[in-house]
């Protein structure tokens, strides 16, 4: 994050706002999103100037219009290559790619994979509603298999993506997850997305209340929420349950849900999001919540690793062949290597 | 005995072979060496698609065509004068290509058995023995065989012995035009400086071609071609994708801005991106994104943050960026969008030239998304234009579309470069706190006498905007759904591209009278052919003139004044007939179309004999 020292004057999420009016509909968990990521950068006191938003296209996409930043919401599924762009001519900026499910995972999907392996330094926020909003209602491809939509009226026959399952095999370095209705969760969940130096992918829970609302309710509402979700912390093990009478043990390299009676808090799976054994299973954790025995769902983050990033790299080659070559001489360039005369 | 040397105002040969056989290689050294003589020079290669096509037969042949002359030429020529034949093969894809009373120089290893089978000869027949090259002269050399006894004791295996054939053929012909070893020589040395037996080899072999042609009774003649009268200066030799990639570097550093090239592999725009990716001293980032999409949409973030964003493709390649480019036309930044034209639709001739996506390059949008296009003429003329595209799209702030072909792009000529000095700086728009309206703040849509908005890009203190593709309000640039405004931004954009053309250089006759009977109009690549053509034509007292495009949207703004100076306007295109509708369409003056759809350049003959129809037609009328 690129702050401002000389900004005394403290900024507050307000600050952040533009004089656009926000227009996606009553209800919707976009307003919650935009409101932690406007406190959490508010906080963090960054300089507005050189702090850049991308989005694609769909309801979340108009999040740069909200932000007093700089900002491109351009087309579909391209965020992430716009940004690459970006990033690679100005490693200065904080940037910020704001997507949701049918953008970053369908027709964007390509770039979302590449951006990952790349890792240049810059932050995803993926919005997933389960759903295409914007144009009113049909399935996306993190949908659950059987989903009633306008598109799938006998419901949808694809089995859906996994995106953390999807991002780590796209080697990223940061991936997390979080929800709409869990704002002390999401703002602490973006500060460290923040904090990664590399790609940070954050897939955050977003209830869509016209249509599909409810999709993860299992996971936001109160009654259902301890059993069916797992808040991760670094070093700390796998504890959930209303009553945080649950613990997830592994049992050789399978995770088994056991009961704190049985078993003390040591024996449990001790949280590591460096260890990518860990990690590949934890993004498995993709059960049916209502489905018996089904396992927690994670919250929070569950794979980084420090690894290059695109631009430093870029630049070092850069500054290399300088050193080697010599900066740049125009009518060398233009010679060439041979020449010769006519008299 | 004596041997004779016979004066020559200019020579064509193409040098045919197996795509291992080192053909582009041999004639890239006959080029560099003769270019030494003060030869202007005009090349093209022609190669297949798969990279080793099978041996021996016609879909794998590969050819280089090498134009010099000691006087002023425009293309690599029409009919050839020498073939270099290295198998059956490559003589029968070319045959058709050599002139009546042209010379064969044929390896008759390449013609035995397995080769003739290959080459689809029918039942045998070889044409070296048979009479149908009767009209022809036939040097037979068994090249593969002479190569081989000369590094009989080398060492080196029969793979490796057989590569150095090429340099035999080489050796044999600078004999034969009179030329020194020492360039080749030279080269021979640095490229295989780590490996000393094979440069002994090729230098060995090489020599010996050069002696068999010194020594052998069979050839009494040799020829000379004088140098041109060049103008004086230094020169280099210089291909088109090499003019544009260093175009660019130089059009971003005249311009202040670091150059970001965006692009996925494709023929034949890729050899741009190599040169590029190895004049990282120079500050360039080469980024090979992961699809065409990506490349243009990485060129735009780089545009948008303070680079000058460069993508390239071919045209299935710029009907992927098609999307993005609307984007661009929207935002209103700058961005340099290259297309190296090839055969089409679809895949279509990936290694041969067309000029089929000027339609593309014009119409290709969804909505009203007018670009400024610019087409390249020759080689070293990419260097030029590429730098008039950047300061284009910086000055004015929209995308241009520069349009190369695969003749120019691979072609080759001399070139008298200019110096770094000479080129004029190009001007951003930036913005500024200056431009801060006291109620509104920044408004990053209000605009100057030429339409042009200004550039604030990211960590300019106070200036923070959004932009996007959708609408957007005439001033502030935030989303607007008004239907007037709409109407007033599209018909903004298109004037600002139009108003472009106040400061172009108005379109000139190049050669023959200022107005008459037919002029021809050109653009791109069949500048050479057109050129030679009407020269020939008007040394013959015949009233033809020509006039030649750079610029394609907008027009230059006496084209309609210069194109009714004439009875007759005639349009060459090597496509269907795609910029003789757009000026119909625009003017109404009934221009006639003469089109070659062959992946293949247009000859000057060509040209000449639909011109000596029309008039014809017109003296008896």
């Amino acid at each position: 994050m690129t702050t401002n020292p000389q900004n005394n004057v403290k900024l507050t999420a307000k600050d952040l706002a533009t004089d656009q009016d926000v227009r996606w509909c009553p209800g919707c968990g976009d307003y919650s999103i935009l409101k932690q990521l406007q406190s959490t950068l508010a906080e963090a006191g960054i300089s507005k100037e050189d702090t850049v938003f991308v989005s694609g296209i769909g309801c979340s996409s108009r999040f740069p219009y909200y932000m007093d930043t700089y900002g491109m919401h351009s087309i579909h599924g391209r965020a992430t290559a716009v940004a690459s762009g970006l990033k690679a001519v100005r490693p200065d900026l904080s940037v910020w790619v704001i997507t949701g499910d049918g953008d970053s995972l369908s027709i964007g999907g390509n770039h979302l994979i590449h951006l990952l392996r790349r890792n240049f330094d810059l932050n995803v926020l993926l919005f997933n509603n389960e759903i295409y909003g914007l144009t009113k209602g049909q399935y996306s491809p993190t949908s659950p298999k059987g989903q009633v939509t306008k598109s799938t009226p006998m419901g949808s026959l694809e089995q859906p993506f996994n995106p953390g399952a999807l991002a780590l095999g796209a080697n990223a370095t940061f991936i997390a997850r979080s929800m709409d209705r869990d704002p002390k969760h999401m703002r602490e969940i973006l500060k460290k997305a923040d904090d990664h130096r590399g790609t940070s992918l954050i897939e955050i829970y977003q209830n869509c209340n016209v249509f599909n609302d409810g999709a993860f309710g299992v996971f936001t509402d109160k009654a259902t929420k301890a059993n069916s979700t797992i808040m991760l912390e670094q070093d700390q093990p796998l504890i959930f349950g209303e009553e945080n009478d649950k613990g997830i043990r592994l049992n050789g390299l399978t995770p088994e849900i056991v009961s704190l009676n049985d078993y003390s808090p040591e024996d449990l799976w001790i949280h590591d999001a460096k260890d990518m054994g860990k990690a590949s299973l934890l993004t498995r954790f993709f059960d049916d919540p209502v489905q018996d025995g089904a396992l927690p769902r994670p919250f929070g983050v569950i794979y980084e690793e420090e690894r290059f990033c695109y631009e430093s790299a870029m630049q070092e080659q850069i500054d290399k062949a300088v050193s080697v070559k010599g900066e740049g001489d125009l009518d060398a360039l233009i010679r060439g290597a041979h020449t010769w005369t006519v008299s | 005995m004596t041997k004779q040397t016979e004066k020559k105002k200019d020579v064509i040969i193409l040098f045919a072979g197996d795509s291992g056989d080192g053909m582009q290689l041999t004639g890239s050294l006959f080029t560099n060496t003769t270019a030494l003589y003060g030869n202007d020079i005009s090349t093209f290669p022609n190669f297949p698609a798969e990279i080793r096509a099978p041996q021996g037969t016609v879909a794998g042949v590969s050819g280089f065509k090498l134009h010099f002359a000691s006087v002023d030429i425009f293309t690599p020529g029409d009919e050839v004068e020498v073939l270099v034949a290295m198998n059956a093969a490559a003589l029968k894809a070319n045959i058709d290509q050599l002139k009546k009373g042209g010379t064969i120089i044929a390896n008759t290893a390449g013609f035995d058995k397995k080769n003739l089978r290959l080459a689809k000869y029918e039942d045998e027949q070889n044409p070296l023995l048979d009479k149908s090259l009767d009209q022809y002269r036939v040097i037979e050399m068994d090249i593969t065989k002479m190569t081989r006894e000369a590094l009989v004791d080398s060492g080196l295996g029969t793979k490796e012995v057989d590569r150095c054939k090429n340099m035999y053929v080489l050796g044999f012909l600078y004999w034969m035009y009179n030329r020194s070893l020492e360039s080749t020589e030279t080269f021979i040395k640095e490229k295989f400086s780590k490996k000393l037996e094979i440069r002994d080899a090729n230098l060995k072999v090489l020599k010996a071609g050069y002696y068999f042609g010194d020594t052998n009774e069979t050839f009494t003649t040799r020829f000379e071609v004088e140098s041109a009268n060049l103008p004086a200066g230094e020169y280099r030799s210089i291909m088109g994708n090499q003019a544009a990639a260093i175009g660019a570097i130089i059009a971003a550093k005249k311009a202040g801005l670091e150059l970001f090239y965006g692009s996925y592999p494709i023929t034949p725009a890729s050899d741009i991106l190599h040169e590029l990716a190895r004049n990282k001293n120079y500050g360039v980032r080469t980024f090979q994104a992961e699809d065409e999409i990506a490349a243009i949409c990485a060129a735009i973030g780089a545009s948008y943050g303070g680079a000058l964003g460069v993508t390239a493709s071919s045209g299935p390649g710029i009907a992927l960026k098609g999307e993005a480019i609307g984007l661009a036309v929207m935002l209103e930044l700058p961005l340099l969008i290259i297309n190296v034209q090839r055969g089409g639709p679809s895949t279509g001739l990936p290694t041969k030239t067309e000029q089929s996506d000027l339609n593309q390059a014009m119409y290709g949008r969804n909505g009203e998304a007018p670009t400024i296009v610019l087409a390249p003429h020759s080689p070293s003329d990419c260097f030029d234009t590429i730098i008039e595209a950047a300061r284009l799209t910086i000055e004015h702030m929209t995308p241009v579309m520069f349009l190369s072909d695969g003749f120019i792009a691979n072609g080759s000529e001399p070139w008298q470069f200019p110096s770094a000095s000479e080129i004029e700086a190009i001007k951003p728009n930036y913005a500024s706190t200056a431009d801060l309206d006291e109620e509104k703040g920044y408004l990053p849509y209000r605009r100057n006498d030429h339409l042009v908005r200004t550039w604030a890009t990211p960590g300019m203190k106070s200036l923070q905007h959004r932009l996007g593709g959708l609408e957007k309000d005439f001033e502030s640039g935030n989303v607007s759904y008004d239907p007037d405004n709409h109407e007033r931004m599209v018909q903004v954009r298109q004037a600002k591209v139009d108003r472009v053309a106040d400061r172009l250089p108005p379109l000139k006759i190049e050669q023959g009278q200022e107005e008459g009977d037919i002029l021809v109009l050109g653009w791109g690549s069949t500048y050479g052919a057109i050129r030679t053509a009407v020269r020939e034509m008007n040394a013959e007292g015949l009233s033809v003139s020509q006039a030649h495009l750079r610029y394609l949207n907008p027009f230059p703004s006496n084209m309609e004044e210069v194109l009714r100076r004439f009875d007759k306007v005639v349009i060459p295109e090597i496509n269907n007939g795609q910029l003789v509708h757009i000026i119909n369409a625009k003017f109404n003056i009934g221009a006639l179309p003469l089109n070659k759809v062959k992946g293949m350049p247009f000859t000057s003959r060509e040209i000449r004999e639909y011109l000596a129809g029309l008039i014809t037609e017109k003296s008896l009328s």
